[in-house]
């Protein structure tokens, strides 16, 4: 519950404290969020774990079926850590001069209660409440903040509109199995009990699908994504991008995998080829973009269909690669958008207008290097242990596939540094004479930090998720039995 | 302390140092450290040498860290010393502390003095980590790391935008035979539930995998090659790499990095020995990537890129050498070439010091007298190169080739053709470079000057060398017993080479022949362009000419085919596709909602009467359904 309010709490704290005090009550905030994380659930606890997704508290709501239960786990923990860990930056990379700062950081905590709620609930309809929650805050942010102009409107309300229609797909399928359950509950264990036969397992996974195909997004549901990027203010890019990507994964993971695990393999085949045509179509339309927000877009497009084509081999290396690519990709996004926010107060992100930052700004471009050569998964780099691993499931669950997945390494390479050429190398244009500030160097130094340990030592990292994914490999096993 | 830690550890060290402080260091500080990280990193490998003398089966091994472990698949962060890494190491270290010396003094006046010696450090640490890593992992580790710095010297002098797009051709070119790479460890993986190359080797001995499989996993394997060492199709980023400092071309681009491919298979020969097919292939791209480099070469004239593409040439011999099975061969020649191209590399990077920055040899000329020992330095490149008898080149070339004449007779014909080749375009630089008048209008001949003993030292060393690299390995012929070479690598070969089956007369013949083909390359070369004075001519030729000046028009093919239509999908699906399908596909929806808000608008009007006939519409609805159900 702490992960929830406190949050919320903070947002209120620093919609009264005004724009100066914002971003210390945000930032404290963080620190203890994740100092309970490491205190109440230490990681050594973690990694012993035998028991499945544990229930930490649990508060009855509606009648007596309907809870708040929230559960700790490997898989919860290391996103509370994701969540509540870039936080600070976010809030960090918002501007002083932004009209209405406070407001805009309160929408972000608000947020961050829903994000949490999201990766720590155990039932079903206080999942898809705080799955909702965290869209509200995000929504008003693109829209109040965005730089779109007068088409402002019509994208925000696209993408609200979009990602909303989806998650009721969501919300019918919770709620049809709970009209199974015996006891009506929406508790996860009470789910997962659930036979489901062949019909209803279909019309479930449709429902959650339609949610989690449009959150990801799954090509050919990624319409909202590259506008709504592009335009959003640098925090709203990176909550999106960063955090709430995830949150389609998490629930791919989570929920729709062991719940719908009868029919599985009549899906398999069909999102498998779904998310590599996304890897390859984002990552082919990233060539030739010369925003360099838009660019990341696309390349997350591609980054996510590789995660999402590793779960749903149901391997457990596809699983390990996926989850610490999630991580990965919200740290690499995260230094992208904050480096692209300093580059834009420099000169503008039209990578057009833009060259040769790198010789008034050589530290600068060294930190931009790190997370552009970890998005393009060098190794000793946080990029390469997850895709490798990814990519190693992917070959193995099909050869032909794991080669047209492993395009993306030759793609990601070609527009990254292509974006990197242009930006901060060749002749100088334009007179770049701002400095960067120290607070902007703080999340830059932290992020480059996580680009190599993440990359020399992922064991330490996968230790921590293995038991909550063995446990979620099991469930789909037991769930793909009942049909067969 | 572990001395493979330390060897490791060093240039690693001298690389964040630099890395972090190098400008606040004065350049001598900062220039000494890279040399001496990699000197005693050398000086700790040779005093190793001496337990793999005394021991035949010795090796040493490092184990850091697990890096991954799931599945069942365990990874390890481990290293290895066996007789053959520590091959590479003593020349990545020893021609690594030639060429740091060497550039100490040749970037003495750039400004980005720390930044270039921080880079050279990474490079090392990273090929030493490809050679010594004891599994695939650590390998491909090194080698993409070892691309990545190809890519930041490549683009050191960053400014030039054609030299940015040198380095990312490179780098991209690279990564293209690295998914190979990375695919064929995949299926070692699948076939083996291993990377360890021990793991592998007894994996294959007993029988676990088809003939078939081991040949998908050695061509796999060979496209990660082809990718480091240039070997057609994707040799074309190796000449323009020659946009990065001269020393980097020497270190990288000739002696260490592009060798890497070589290495690998010689490493991982059990795979290749049973996979005929792949042998064969490689035989014959080897093969046709000598030839057309070497064609390419002859027409030439910047100095640099005559060695980058004679380069290309002869790292073809060495696949040639090991599609015939002849590892210790291409090992021996792999050591060679590291002697005598790093010599003629810094050689060039010498006399383009000493021209103020000319690299066209049609602007050179008569600068013999001038730069002495450059001179002497780069004739005994040349020769050694060119095969001159009893010289390093000569006799490892000469090995290839008996090796080829007992393998396939129409490949060794064009194998001394290539040889040939080799010979015209190597002495056809040499002479119209050093030889003639001097031709520059721009830069007048006075000021042209010797270089710094900082960088003739080194050229000295290695042209010892190649003067007597050949010692190595000498031939059965002369000694009557096998190489050094072949006797240090015997323990490690798992398939006893096969001795010659030819005749020493026969030999004898073979070397005739080579050396007849260096005589006409050499007098063929000497009247053209000594007798007659003939310097290549400004304007372009036409016909086969016009092809090899062209360079086959390789780049602009790869063009047309890859480039473009690669680029106009990406707009044809970002601009036309994204806002014509995917769009109207998402959004598609929103319009409909739309709509459905415009109807309930239309009913809901606020009239009072109207509201009462719906709902009087809908009690008889109701009423109906429940008499008639």
């Amino acid at each position: 519950m702490e992960f929830i309010l406190g949050p919320i709490l903070a947002a209120f704290i620093a919609r009264l404290l005004g724009n100066k005090l914002t971003v210390a009550v945000a930032g404290l905030l963080s620190l203890t969020g994740i100092a309970i994380l490491f205190v109440n659930y230490p990681v050594t606890s973690l990694i012993n774990y035998q028991e499945s997704w544990k229930t930490i508290q649990d508060y009855p709501w509606l009648d007596s079926t309907i809870h708040f239960t929230f559960g700790m786990d490997g898989l919860t923990w290391i996103l509370l850590l994701l969540t509540n860990g870039l936080m600070p930056f976010i809030v960090l990379s918002m501007k002083s001069e932004l009209p209405n700062r406070h407001q805009i950081t309160m929408l972000a905590l608000l947020m961050q209660a829903g994000l949490n709620g999201v990766f720590m609930s155990k039932d079903g309809l206080s999942f898809y409440i705080f799955w909702e929650l965290a869209l509200i805050p995000i929504y008003f942010i693109t829209l109040l903040y965005s730089e779109s102009g007068k088409d402002n409107f019509k994208h925000t309300i696209r993408f609200f509109i979009y990602t909303f229609l989806g998650s009721l797909g969501m919300l019918f399928s919770l709620i049809y199995l709970n009209s199974l359950t015996e006891s009506g509950s929406f508790a996860y264990k009470e789910l997962l009990k659930l036979n489901l036969t062949y019909q209803q397992s279909i019309g479930v996974s449709i429902g959650f699908l339609l949610a989690f195909a449009v959150k990801i997004p799954l090509f050919p549901f990624h319409g909202w994504q590259a506008n709504t990027y592009t335009f959003a203010p640098a925090a709203g890019s990176m909550l999106l991008s960063g955090i709430m990507l995830k949150m389609g994964l998490y629930g791919v993971l989570r929920w729709f995998l062991p719940l719908c695990g009868e029919t599985l393999d009549v899906f398999q085949p069909y999102l498998i080829t779904l998310s590599i045509i996304g890897i390859i179509y984002g990552g082919i339309i990233a060539i030739r973009q010369n925003d360099m927000k838009r660019l990341v877009a696309y390349s997350s497009l591609s980054h996510v269909g590789l995660i999402a084509a590793g779960f749903f081999t149901l391997s457990s290396t596809g699983f390990s690669g996926g989850v610490l690519q999630m991580i990965v990709h919200g740290i690499n996004v995260v230094g992208l958008f904050y480096s692209i926010e300093i580059i834009q107060q420099l000169s503008g992100r039209n990578l057009n207008n833009l060259g040769g930052l790198a010789k008034k700004y050589p530290v600068f471009a060294v930190i931009f290097f790190f997370f552009v050569i970890g998005t393009a998964a060098a190794p000793l780099t946080n990029g390469f242990p997850g895709e490798f691993m990814l990519l190693k499931s992917v070959f193995s669950y099909h050869s032909i596939s794991g080669i047209f997945a492993g395009l993306t390494i030759i793609l990601c390479a070609v527009y990254m540094l292509r974006m990197y050429q242009f930006s901060m190398l060749g002749v100088e244009k334009g007179n770049a004479e701002q400095k960067i500030e120290l607070l902007q160097w703080f999340p830059l130094a932290v992020l480059s930090i996580f680009v190599i340990v993440l990359g020399i030592f992922p064991q330490y990292f996968l230790d921590i998720v293995k038991p909550s994914l063995d446990q979620i490999m099991l469930e789909i096993s037991n769930a793909k039995g009942v049909l067969s | 302390m572990n001395s493979i830690a330390l060897i490791l550890g060093l240039p690693l060290i001298g690389f964040i140092i630099n890395g972090v402080i190098g400008k606040q260091l004065p350049k001598i500080v900062s220039g000494l450290l890279g040399i001496s990280t990699i000197l005693i990193a050398f000086i700790l490998t040779a005093s190793k040498l001496s337990q793999f003398v005394s021991n035949e089966s010795f090796s040493e091994s490092l184990k850091l860290f697990t890096f991954l472990n799931v599945d069942n698949l365990v990874l390890e962060a481990s290293f290895k010393f066996d007789r053959l890494s520590i091959w590479m190491t003593m020349i990545i270290t020893g021609i690594g502390t030639l060429i740091h010396v060497y550039s100490m003094a040749y970037m003495w006046n750039d400004e980005g003095f720390h930044k270039f010696f921080s880079y050279l450090n990474f490079f090392v640490f990273n090929m030493l980590m490809l050679v010594l890593g004891s599994n695939f992992l650590m390998l491909f580790f090194g080698w993409e790391g070892v691309g990545l710095c190809s890519y930041l010297l490549i683009g050191f002098w960053y400014s030039r935008p054609e030299y940015g797009k040198a380095a990312r051709k490179a780098f991209i070119m690279n990564r293209i035979g690295d998914l190979g790479l990375l695919l064929g460890m995949f299926l070692l993986i699948h076939q083996f539930g291993t990377l360890d190359y021990d793991g592998v080797i007894e994996g294959i001995s007993q029988g676990k995998t088809s003939a078939g499989m081991l040949t998908a996993i050695s061509m796999l394997l060979f496209v990660g090659a082809m990718g480091k060492s240039a070997q057609i199709p994707l040799y074309t980023w190796l000449p323009d790499a020659m946009a990065g400092p001269t020393p980097v071309s020497a270190l990288i681009h000739a002696a260490t990095m592009v060798t890497a491919g070589i290495y690998l298979i010689v490493r991982t020969q059990v795979l290749f020995e049973m996979a005929p097919f792949t042998s064969e292939f490689i035989f014959w791209i080897g093969l046709s990537t000598s030839i057309l480099a070497a064609l390419i070469g002859l027409k030439q004239n910047d100095i640099k890129k005559v060695l980058a593409y004679s380069t290309v040439s002869q790292l073809g011999f060495m696949f040639v050498a090991l599609g015939c099975g002849a590892y210790t061969t291409a090992m021996f020649h792999l050591t060679t070439h590291a002697f005598f191209k790093a010599l003629l590399f810094l050689g060039a990077g010498s006399v383009i010091h000493g021209v103020h920055h000319e690299q066209d040899i049609r602007l050179m000329g008569g600068l013999k007298s001038k730069m002495p020992i450059t001179y002497i330095t780069f004739l005994i490149g040349t020769l050694a190169i060119t095969g001159f008898p009893f010289l390093s080149g000569f006799f490892s070339k000469d090995e290839i080739l008996t090796h080829v004449f007992e393998h396939n007779k129409i490949g060794y014909g064009l194998m001394v053709f290539s040889a040939l080749l080799t010979g015209i375009y190597m002495f056809r630089m040499f002479f119209v470079t050093f030889h003639g008048s001097y031709r520059n209008t721009h830069f007048s001949f006075d000021k042209v000057h010797e270089s710094p003993m900082g960088m003739t030292l080194p050229l000295i060393v290695l042209a010892v060398l190649s003067l007597i690299g050949g010692a190595l390995n000498l031939p059965e012929y002369l000694t009557h017993q096998s190489g050094i070479l072949a006797n240090w690598l015997k323990p490690i070969l798992t398939i006893e080479e096969t001795k010659h089956a030819i005749s020493h007369s026969t030999e004898y013949i073979l070397i005739g022949v080579a050396i007849l083909v260096f005589v006409t390359a050499l007098l063929f070369t000497r009247s053209k362009y000594v007798s007659n004075h003939h310097v290549p001519k400004d304007e372009e030729s036409t016909g086969v000419q016009g092809y090899m000046e062209n360079k086959f028009y390789v780049d602009e093919l790869y063009n047309t085919i890859f480039v473009k239509p690669l680029e106009g999908l990406s707009d044809i699906l970002g601009n036309f596709f994204e806002s014509k399908v995917i769009s109207p596909l998402s959004f598609g929806i929103n319009s409909v909602l739309t709509k459905v808000g415009k109807l309930n608008r239309y009913i809901q009007d606020g009239n009072i009467e109207k509201y009462l006939l719906y709902m009087v519409i809908g009690v008889v609805i109701l009423i109906g359904i429940n008499l008639f159900i």
